[in-house]
């Protein structure tokens, strides 16, 4: 238990998928710009990610490994992720129309954002349970969450702000999550303290 | 002459990591050290390569409607291969990479010349692209390494700089300084290109992915945002 929650805190604070590993930053410096859609598309990672998660492992536990394939390891997810995501695409529309309106334009951006695919991948390379993988799939969805939301107050307030000419747009956003990321490494040897 | 253009035109003007800002995630992420850099550069170059000779030559038979998955598909099969090439002849690579080395998969960069230049043109010019667009990601890559090794941790390939190697900034190394770096680069490639620096933000002309969501969320979010820009 203590390690699943360790697991946990660390993909949220200290192995930020955004802001320590670099994954998934089209879609934080594209989306955050509203504190809506980066909510929006935050929960439509989390939900991804789980599921993803939910059908890779077994795939590379059960499929890949007794049958020495696993070289194939990068196709087989990338496929299963872009068909898990048409299909819950589909399913949303039929069964959910209001989610499928909140959560359904992010979806078929998400087929290729390569937090998702890195999550899955990740949690094979770390030898992960079924229960750790997944616990830590939730964890890096929700610190996705977490960078997308804090940065999308960032932006607001830099909305108005002067800038020097050479620096607008992109720019002074990168320069921007430096300063967001930066907050995070405060976080870095906390989660290991806790527990010992 | 066009050959010639095709090719230069991935450096610098079209320079995929500094003005068509695609393929931010690798670039950040393995820019910490020159070698590592290099590695990255050369490993997409070779997978972007070959992706746009396949693809520019299997343009008239893949099917229009699931031209993405065929991409994604081929594009993870070149992947595969030259992920195994690296971990029998250069498995110290491998290490360093990690993670990054499989993510080429879903390198913008890739996807995006597939789907706006190879799907397009002859094999020739597809290759001439791929050529020129993987020469300006690893430029990109080796400038923004050096910057970062030299001054956050004092060394150019692993060879210690005598005075610099005292003084290291490291957080120059560490996440912050990768979007710091990147952000200042950018900022001297507006300045330097004299165009008009981009007004407009992150925008969706180059992602791979604005056929697929034309209507969705980059749309959805640049209308709802200026629907109320007009209300306010």
């Amino acid at each position: 238990m203590t390690k699943l929650i360790i697991i946990l805190l660390s993909a949220v604070f200290i192995n930020n998928y955004v802001l320590a590993k670099f994954l998934g930053i089209c879609p934080f410096l594209g989306v955050s710009k509203q504190l809506r859609s980066a909510v929006g598309m935050s929960l439509a990672v989390i939900f991804v990610m789980l599921m993803a998660t939910a059908a890779t492992w077994p795939i590379q536990k059960y499929l890949l490994d007794p049958h020495d394939l696993g070289y194939l390891q990068t196709i087989v997810f990338i496929l299963v992720i872009a068909a898990l995501v048409q299909l819950v695409e589909i399913v949303l529309k039929r069964y959910m129309p209001s989610l499928h309106e909140s959560l359904g334009v992010y979806l078929p951006l998400i087929t290729t954002n390569c937090a998702v695919l890195g999550v899955t991948i990740l949690n094979i390379d770390e030898g992960y349970t079924f229960a750790e993988a997944m616990v830590n799939s939730l964890g890096s969805g929700l610190g996705f969450m977490l960078a997308m939301v804090m940065f999308s107050g960032v932006r607001s307030t830099m909305e108005g702000s002067d800038i020097p000419e050479s620096f607008k747009g992109l720019p002074i956003t990168l320069v921007a999550a430096a300063i967001t990321s930066l907050s995070f490494m405060g976080f870095g040897g906390v989660i290991e303290n806790l527990f010992s | 002459m066009k050959t010639l253009n095709n090719y230069t035109k991935g450096i610098i003007r079209e320079n995929p990591v500094l003005v068509l800002v695609l393929g931010t995630c690798p670039t950040l992420a393995t820019s910490t050290s020159v070698l590592n850099a290099l590695g990255m550069g050369l490993a997409a170059t070779v997978v972007l390569l070959f992706s746009n000779i396949l693809i520019s030559a299997l343009r008239k038979v893949i099917p229009d409607k699931v031209r993405i998955p065929c991409y994604i598909v081929l594009i993870a099969g070149l992947v595969t291969a030259v992920q195994m090439l690296v971990k029998a002849y250069a498995p110290a690579l491998n290490d360093s990479l990690g993670i990054y080395l499989p993510l080429i998969v879903v390198n913008c960069i890739i996807l995006g010349r597939a789907e706006m230049f190879a799907s397009k043109n002859n094999i020739f010019d597809s290759a001439v692209d791929a050529l020129g667009m993987g020469t300006g990601f690893t430029l990109a890559l080796f400038l923004m390494a050096t910057l970062r090794e030299v001054f956050g941790n004092g060394s150019f390939c692993g060879m210690p700089i005598p005075v610099l190697t005292d003084n290291k900034i490291s957080i120059l190394t560490m996440a912050p300084g990768g979007f710091f770096v990147f952000g200042l680069l950018m900022a001297m490639m507006n300045k330097w290109a004299k165009h008009k620096p981009q007004k407009k933000d992150f925008g969706c002309e180059g992602c791979p992915q604005a056929s697929v969501c034309s209507k969705a969320a980059c749309a959805a979010s640049d209308t709802k945002e200026n629907g109320k820009e007009e209300v306010k």
